[in-house]
């Protein structure tokens, strides 16, 4: 058996192998953050409460509706995306003059009653959601056991987040979208209307959440605290990848997963940790993130 | 806005009337009045196995008790410690020094426990612990404040790790919630294990709280070659555990060496099913623990209760007991001797039958040990357990001259 610094060299493949699906987690909810912030200036705090509607919304249609796993992944990412238009229409399009930390501060807020709000409804130890019985079962890939819905979540992703990249900066929607967040007046006056714009590309960016929350929801128990689990490592994603940039968040999302997964097999105890110690070697040698542009 | 400022004026009043009250009739002077501090997990991964369940049981023992006639008030406090020792010392504090809470009860997690302990111990006040594992707390960490009420790691360790053993699963691997918890949990089972001649192949500790990836760690269990992967954490962290063992298809016997009613509950049966695991009450074990159980359902619509909300109704009932009959007065004044009266009684109660409390601070009642039944097997809802052994009263818990507590003399 081939031995890598102690470990055999199948555990090791293996835990790039799952490394890779965290973070095409990572990579997807922090590509909404970046989308959010880059064209909204809004740090959005209530991404993880977002993404944990998803996998709710998810749940809430098996078990009121009847409606499975594959239409659930449309559904729900629509319905939470209508939620978070709602949102930034009432509340936060209010703060776009303001400075980001007020921004932060309310979507901080909103995620703490969301989360507070499901907590009561629902209770702590989280719901049982199945994996669709046709991604169910795992292919034995000679270094590990694949569950075959694992694989499914990094395809997914994946083409989810080419999707994303392919649309910002290859289209004419895109271009327009940039060029909004550059001079929003200049644009408008070529009659475009940009708050509608503004606020559709919140709501996509809580979308892509909330389609992270449908995949997460067979995997992890669908519970209130799932997404405050999870945002805090997805905020260092977005900083160390550059803060408002699309492909370093998808970037730095799969790799952060790869590192955190090598931390568990030679010191588990730092795994939790080790994605902010890179956040501190970054910012202390490359301020703007790996893929930040210069002011 | 209204209703707090006429909240405020009608409390106003009431202080003013009860100082003034002595003037107008010497005879009537205020009843004395008992506090209990119910801290707990609120908000978070023990929320559904201890929390507002377990707030409820105070209420339902003070209900039960019958109170009113007795010539005394009793109030009830509830706060969350939010799983951090730093704030339950804090509200411990505030409570004994500021608000005149005269016990605590509950206090699920391990390192928030032991904190209360202390404080408990220094304010000579009363603390009955039912949500904690921490064998700890009857050892080393024991002191004339404490009972630890419901279960301990030395109990789900022998039960669950010694049954297992005995089945053959003789080789081991843990995953443990890097914590006072379940650190004491590994350390209880690991002796049960090797000292039936098995062997522990290895084990990670991961970050508590905040994992809710396990399928590394599994990867890693199912590499060691052992045959039982002892699961050293609870609530939440164990459901993932389970649910993820499961989708990577680990061979390994799974040990639930503390899972709760509530846990399976969220898992559901046919992930579930054929888990072995210990509790030292199951609400359908017995005539009077249906009885309490459907009482208690009749408050907390659509659940059943767990060991600890249990433990939380049967301390409280038999501190009522004792506080009675030693006086209010004197119950207030003096934590350690309310807590001699308490282990001087024997406990009686629906949940946990006839019992008693060793001078370690341990309460002795047998422990269980049930198999999660098939989904074909179960009847309705919550019916999830069938048993499969007893540990007798007197074997269910660490020998006294064992655990090294200071108390216990030799």
């Amino acid at each position: 058996m081939i031995m890598i610094f102690g470990i055999p060299g199948p555990l090791l493949f293996g835990q790039l192998l799952l490394g890779l699906i965290n973070g095409a987690f990572y990579a997807m909810l922090s590509l909404g953050l970046a989308v959010i912030f880059g064209m909204l200036n809004i740090i959005n705090f209530a991404h993880g409460a977002l993404f944990m509607m998803g996998a709710f919304a998810a749940w809430m249609l098996l078990n009121y509706f009847d409606i499975g796993y594959f239409p659930a992944l449309i559904l729900a990412p629509l319905l939470v995306g209508a939620f978070g238009i709602f949102l930034e229409k009432t509340i936060i399009s209010r703060l776009y003059k303001l400075d980001h930390l007020y921004g932060l501060l309310l979507t901080f807020g909103l995620s703490l009653v969301i989360e507070g709000l499901f907590r009561n409804g629902y209770g702590s130890s989280g719901m049982p959601y199945r994996i669709p019985s046709l991604l169910q079962g795992a292919t034995d890939l000679g270094f590990m056991f694949m569950p075959n819905y694992r694989g499914w979540v990094v395809l997914a992703a994946f083409v989810v987040c080419t999707a994303t990249w392919l649309i910002i900066e290859k289209t004419s929607l895109g271009a327009t979208l940039r060029a909004a967040t550059e001079n929003a007046p200049l644009v408008q006056a070529f009659g475009v209307n940009v708050p509608r714009l503004i606020t559709l590309t919140y709501g996509g960016g809580i979308a892509l959440a909330a389609f992270a929350g449908v995949l997460a929801a067979p995997i992890y128990s669908v519970n209130p605290n799932m997404g405050s689990n999870f945002i805090n490592t997805v905020f260092a994603v977005v900083v160390i990848g550059g803060m408002g940039s699309i492909l370093g968040s998808i970037v730095t999302g799969f790799g952060l997963g790869v590192v955190e997964g090598l931390t568990k097999v030679f010191y588990p105890q730092a795994s939790a940790t080790v994605v902010f110690v890179v956040m501190v070697i970054v910012l202390l040698t490359r301020p703007r993130g790996l893929f930040g542009k210069a002011a | 806005m209204n209703l707090s400022r006429r909240a405020i004026t009608l409390g106003g009043i009431a202080t003013a009337a009860g100082t003034i009250a002595p003037f107008r009739a010497g005879r009537a002077q205020a009843k004395p009045k008992l506090k209990i501090g119910c801290l707990t997990d609120m908000s978070g991964p023990y929320k559904d196995l201890a929390g507002p369940g377990a707030a409820a049981a105070v209420h339902q023992a003070l209900a039960e008790f019958g109170v009113a006639g007795k010539g005394f008030d009793v109030e009830v406090v509830v706060a969350d410690h939010l799983n951090k020792p730093d704030v339950g010392t804090t509200v411990a504090r505030e409570w004994f020094d500021r608000d005149g809470v005269d016990i605590i009860v509950e206090v699920a997690n391990s390192g928030v426990a032991l904190a209360v302990a202390n404080v408990a111990k220094e304010k000579n006040k009363v603390y009955l612990n039912t949500g904690a594992a921490t064998s700890d707390l009857t050892a080393a960490a024991c002191n004339a404040n404490t009972i630890h009420w419901v279960y301990d790691t030395y109990m789900l360790a022998q039960s669950t790790g010694g049954a297992m053993v005995k089945a053959g699963g003789d080789s081991w691997f843990f995953i443990t919630a890097d914590y006072a918890f379940g650190k004491a949990l590994q350390r209880d089972t690991t002796e049960f294990v090797t000292g039936a001649n098995g062997k522990v192949v290895g084990s990670v500790a991961y970050p508590f709280p905040g994992t809710t990836d396990f399928s590394s760690y599994l990867i890693q269990a199912q590499a060691s070659g052992a045959k039982v992967l002892g699961m050293a954490n609870a609530g939440t962290d164990t459901i993932n555990t389970i649910k993820q063992a499961k989708e990577f298809g680990i061979k390994m016997q799974l040990a639930g060496l503390l899972l709760f009613l509530t846990d399976v509950h969220s898992l559901g049966l046919d992930v579930a099913q054929g888990i072995v695991l210990t509790d030292s009450f199951y609400w359908d074990m017995n005539d009077r623990a249906r009885a309490f159980s459907d009482r208690f359902s009749a408050k907390v619509k659509g659940v059943r209760p767990t060991m600890v909300q249990a433990g939380v109704y049967s301390s409280t009932l038999h501190y009522l007991k004792a506080a009675t009959a030693m006086g209010i007065e004197q119950a207030k004044k003096d934590g350690a001797a309310t807590i001699a009266r308490l282990k001087a009684m024997p406990t009686d109660d629906d949940c946990f039958g006839a019992g008693s409390i060793r001078a370690d601070g341990r309460k002795i009642h047998p422990s269980y040990l049930w198999e999660v039944k098939k989904p074909s097997e179960s009847k309705g809802p919550w019916d999830y357990y069938k048993p499969v052994a007893t540990t007798p009263a007197d074997k269910a818990f660490r020998p006294l001259d064992k655990g090294g507590c200071p108390l216990v003399k030799a």
